[in-house]
């Protein structure tokens, strides 16, 4: 029987795993140092806030597993030896494998500051991650103030966390408004009230220099480098980012760039040798519009439903459909259907509405084309949208005017809710007549 | 673990410290009102009832109102649920144990030993608690208190001040006000003033039952014993109009809303023991059970009960028509007949139209309950009940040693293992161990009917927001029916199942917007995929087929 081996318990591994199990009978084993089971990773901040145990971001219950058939081996691999199609672990034992999956996820970015391997310097990506915070900052009497570097998703979901315990946050954000790089202007320009609005200190356009010690290792203060001033804290956050985790990869064959390098098929330059996820890197630079390196969520869930095709024989290409995303900052909602760019990086075709309502915590930006009118993308912050409606428009090409007038067949909030989509038209229409 | 467990006696959060002066101050306000409730249990006799009571109730209402403001109206809206896994006494810690026990307690001296509350027996005055009762009770009905008044006083009180609290906690959500404003209105009008007001119409040659119109069968299930019925039908026409409204209520009213709205319509909106659960209950919605193995005792257990309480209700109905039918119309056997037709038409009908939806174990379950039902419809005709007698000492142990005809047992049995045990106890002492649904969850006939139509013939669903889902949880620790909501939204499925009480707690907390309740229509309404939307759409189509 053909054993498939995966590196890797997140999203893409486990949704490999199950996806070979309903189309085959393989031996599969899936490995992780992490923990003995799948979890989810994007749940990690709801337990430090305590609205849920570690139990209950696991999606399956434990006995899953095994009537699967999916055997768990709990173990850091520290080489990849693909002439013999060994793992190596650091434990010393070995593992053989048939065909091997590589889907490690991400490690967060550390960019060489000073201290920042100080104790109570972390990232967020795993669950030792949380352990650390639960033990640098239980309560806001042992951590007086944090620091948070990098103003990114990760970087509002750990303010949002230590807010919820009192504990006073300073937030680091290089850019002049935050997730400035994705985020158009009037919407970053939201959350940067917002997030003023919880008592977060954030600071724009400023970077750390060095994290200072005290005399036990122990973090103490920050420095910044713009004004040279000192703040004094207990816990530094580094969330600047994250980057795919395969130091472990390089010294095997298999070949790497910033991740594992991979073609339309996820397969990499060895036979029988895939990758996914996060830790996946697009070998002809990105697909469509897409990055090369995609770190989310469901990407890697959909790498993995195409990867269990191929490895059961029926060879398919990575598709991925129109892109889409979310993600919440503090109490406001985000979903994003097609493209909508940022000023950075925006195709100079690429038209904005945008409208934003007079509570601050509800905008739109729609992206369309100058010329066709044809609608690319919308952006959606505190008003619920229909993920199937827009993949249809997407694919239908309709142009921005059926979308905005349509707008209606879109909404997903909660029955009751006020709708806004008159509101959006009249703007919409005004703003049209005064171009 | 990075789970920090606290065991301080806070109520509001991590550390006791970080609740405010004010709900300090407010939170020993509403417990000085209880502590008068409590010196009225142990007979303090207070001068001037009217006062105290409406001093004591206050109390409890103004500084639930205080601490709920202080807690939500000084922070930004947003969904709010810091901390509940650390409190003990919303996490199964010392305090939410100490809580389950005191009701657990209460509600057995209330169903069981009421004269301890203080209720005169053979005609004698009130004492303790249900005596500071006397007053308001004398205002609204005329008549004394008994300790049915001071429960539903009290339980109205706690649906009041705490559906305030849930309403300010869920200030950003127009369906969670709306849904809890009804609830309090129903409870307030419904269960508590209007019957009240009704007994005043009671005379020496008029009286109804007491009757609270939304309380249906078979949740209500004594709706149609002999004493009620005859009640009504001695009350003429408006009693007429009562009875008969209790059964279109049963096969019209409630079949037609279901189909339109899911049993939401009443589990979330109307019902007192919902009601009950999402206010004052809200707090313990998280302990509610998700794991497979409960879901399999909730599905034996429930139908177990809906059937114990149809074979109940026919046993006395058809008992009462057998010596007596002339004054009903009906006989007993032409009684039986229509049950039995009604059932087998209800059933041939579901299993044909439906097959593709049921599954084995639904199958088979089906058809057992089915035969039980009947086996009981025919042992009912061929011999009188009533003459049947039953020594209730070797059913509870030598405690109950009076001697009942079967009917009367099986009613007995029914009215205290399923009402007061079960519903009360079990239901509401339990809150804080089982989750605040488990009544709801595991027994309640009404909820079981209502269930199988949602499940089979309803336009409600909780729509899954295409491939958004992160499976972070949310939904699942929030869903107090102990639906693991998260293994139908990460599977891009909608939300088809018959315990769904449609309380809408799933879809506010989701983080990512990707539930939604809806009536729409019935194609397509149960959608299992295979991959997520946002796929390749060969894939997609290739997969999906399958
Ligand atoms: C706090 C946080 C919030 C997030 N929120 C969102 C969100 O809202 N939406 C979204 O789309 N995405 C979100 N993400 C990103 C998302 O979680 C990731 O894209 C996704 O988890 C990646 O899954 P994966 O399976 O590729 O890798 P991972 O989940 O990282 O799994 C890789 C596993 O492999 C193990 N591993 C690595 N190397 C080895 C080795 N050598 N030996 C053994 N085991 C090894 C790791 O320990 C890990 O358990 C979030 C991420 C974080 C950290
Ligand atoms: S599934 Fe959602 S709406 Fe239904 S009962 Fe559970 S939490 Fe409430
Ligand atoms: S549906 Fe929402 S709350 Fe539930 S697991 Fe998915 S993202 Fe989380």
């Amino acid at each position: 029987m053909e054993h498939v081996v995966i590196i890797g318990n997140g999203i893409s591994g486990v949704t490999v795993a199950r996806h070979i199990r309903k189309n085959s009978d393989k031996k599969i084993t899936i490995v992780s140092a992490e923990t003995d089971y799948f979890f989810s990773r994007t749940a990690l901040m709801y337990i430090y806030m305590g609205h849920m145990k570690f139990e209950h971001t696991q999606p399956y219950e434990n006995s899953f597993w095994k009537k699967n058939r999916i055997e768990l081996k709990k173990g850091f691999v520290e080489t990849v030896e693909t002439e013999s199609k060994t793992l190596r672990f650091a434990g010393g034992d070995t593992l053989q494998y048939d065909k091997l999956v590589i889907a490690t996820g991400s490690k967060p970015n550390k960019f060489g500051w000073p201290g920042q391997d100080l104790d109570g310097a972390q990232g967020l990506y795993s669950k030792q991650d949380l352990d650390s915070i639960e033990r640098n900052a239980p309560d806001n009497k042992t951590c007086k103030r944090a620091v948070i570097v990098g103003g990114g998703l990760i970087g509002i979901e750990l303010a949002e966390m230590l807010n919820s315990r009192s504990i006073p946050v300073t937030f680091l954000v290089r850019e002049d408004s935050f997730w400035n790089g994705v985020l158009p202007k009037g919407e970053s320009a939201m959350i940067n009230r917002h997030i003023k609005n919880h008592h977060i200190d954030l600071r724009l356009s400023t970077n750390l220099k060095e994290i200072k010690s005290d005399e036990n290792g122990k973090v103490k203060s920050i420095v910044i480098t713009e004004t040279g001033e000192e703040i004094e804290c207990n816990v530094v956050g580094l969330t600047a980012g994250v980057a795919p985790n395969i130091d472990f990869i390089k010294t095997s064959n298999i070949e790497t760039n910033r991740g594992v390098l991979v073609n339309r098929q996820l397969e990499t330059n060895i036979p029988d040798v895939y990758a996914i996820g996060d830790c996946a890197e697009q070998r002809d630079g990105g697909i469509g519009q897409r990055r090369p390196i995609e770190a989310v969520w469901y990407t890697g869930r959909m790498m993995g439903e195409v990867l269990a095709q191929t490895i059961c024989g029926n060879p398919l290409e990575y598709k991925p459909g129109h892109w889409f995303n979310s993600a919440k900052f503090l109490d406001i909602e985000y979903q994003t259907y097609g493209w909508v760019f940022a000023d950075r990086g925006r195709p100079e075709y690429e038209e904005h509405f945008h409208w934003i309502h007079e509570d601050d915590t509800k905008c739109i930006t729609v992206a369309y084309h100058k010329d066709t009118k044809q609608f690319l993308g919308i952006n959606t912050f505190g008003i619920r949208m229909r993920h199937e409606t827009f993949d249809r428009w997407l694919t239908e090409k309709r142009d921005v005017d059926y979308v905005i007038k349509n707008l209606p067949e879109a909404n997903f909030d909660p029955e009751f809710y006020k709708h806004f989509e008159k509101d959006i038209l009249a703007s919409y229409n005004k703003q049209l007549q005064t171009v | 673990m990075s789970n920090k467990i606290d065991h301080s006696m806070s109520l509001a959060s991590p550390d006791a410290l970080n609740i405010t002066t004010k709900q300090k101050i407010a939170l020993a306000f509403g417990l000085i009102g209880l502590f008068i409730l409590v010196l009225a249990l142990f007979n303090v006799d207070f001068p001037n009832r009217a006062v105290f009571l409406t001093l004591s109730l206050g109390l409890v209402i103004g500084g639930t109102i205080v601490y709920s403001r202080e807690a939500y109206l000084t922070k930004l809206e947003g969904i709010k649920n810091d901390g509940v896994w650390f409190k003990s006494l919303t996490s199964r810690g010392v305090l939410g144990w100490s809580l389950g026990i005191v009701l657990t307690v209460f509600y057995i001296v209330l169903y069981f030993f009421p004269a301890l509350l203080g209720l005169g027996t053979n005609g004698e005055a009130n004492t303790g608690l249900i005596a500071l009762f006397d007053p308001l009770s004398n205002l609204l009905s005329g008549n004394n208190a008994s300790q049915w008044f001071v429960y539903g006083t009290l339980y109205t009180v706690a649906i009041l001040a705490f559906g305030y609290k849930f309403m300010l906690k869920y200030r950003h959500n127009r369906y969670q006000q709306l849904r809890t404003g009804s609830v309090m209105f129903f409870q307030t009008a419904f269960a508590f003033v209007i019957p009240e007001l009704m007994a005043r119409l009671n005379s020496d040659d008029f009286s109804l039952p007491y009757n609270d119109l939304k309380n249906m069968w078979p949740l209500n299930y004594y709706a149609f014993d002999q004493w009620r019925v005859d009640q009504f039908i001695n009350a003429q026409t408006v009693g007429l109009f009562f009875l008969i409204l209790g059964v279109v209520m049963v096969f019209v009213i409630s079949p037609y809303l279901t189909y339109k709205y899911g049993k939401r319509w009443y589990c979330s909106w109307v019902c007192g023991c919902g009601g009950l659960a999402e206010t004052a209950g809200d707090s313990f919605r998280q302990l509610s059970n998700k794991g497979v193995k409960a879901w399999k005792f909730e599905r034996w257990m429930i139908n177990s009960v809906l059937v114990f309480s149809i074979v109940t209700t026919v046993a006395v109905i058809s008992t009462y028509l057998g010596y007596d039918s002339e004054k009903y119309w009906f006989t007993k056997n032409a009684f039986l007949i229509s049950i039995g037709v009604f059932l087998t038409l209800l059933l041939a009908g579901i299993l044909y139209y439906k097959r593709k939806e049921l599954n084995k174990s639904a199958f088979r379950g089906a058809i057992g309950y089915y035969i039980l039902t009947i086996a009981f419809l025919v042992f009912y005709s061929f011999f009188d009940l009533s003459q049947i007698k039953i020594d209730a000492s070797y059913f509870s142990f030598g405690l109950n040693q009076n001697t009942y005809s079967f009917d009367s047992g099986l009613r007995s049995f029914y009215g205290f293992g399923i009402g007061s045990i079960f519903s009360g106890v079990i239901g509401t002492g339990f809150y804080p161990i089982l989750g605040n649904r488990a009544w709801c969850r595991m027994g309640c006939p009404m909820a079981t009917i209502m269930g199988i139509q949602q499940r089979l013939f309803s336009k409600f669903r909780i729509t899954t927001n295409g491939g958004q889902c992160i499976s972070c949880g949310n939904c699942s620790n929030s869903c107090e029916m102990g639906i693991d909501v998260r293994a139908y939204a990460q599977k891009g499925e909608n939300i088809v199942r018959s315990s769904c009480v449609g309380c809408g707690v799933c879809s506010a907390v989701c983080p990512r917007g990707v539930l939604k309740l809806e009536n729409d229509s019935m194609d397509g309404r149960i959608n299992p995929t295979e991959v997520l939307l946002g796929n390749d759409v060969d894939l997609m189509d290739l997969l999906n087929k399958n």
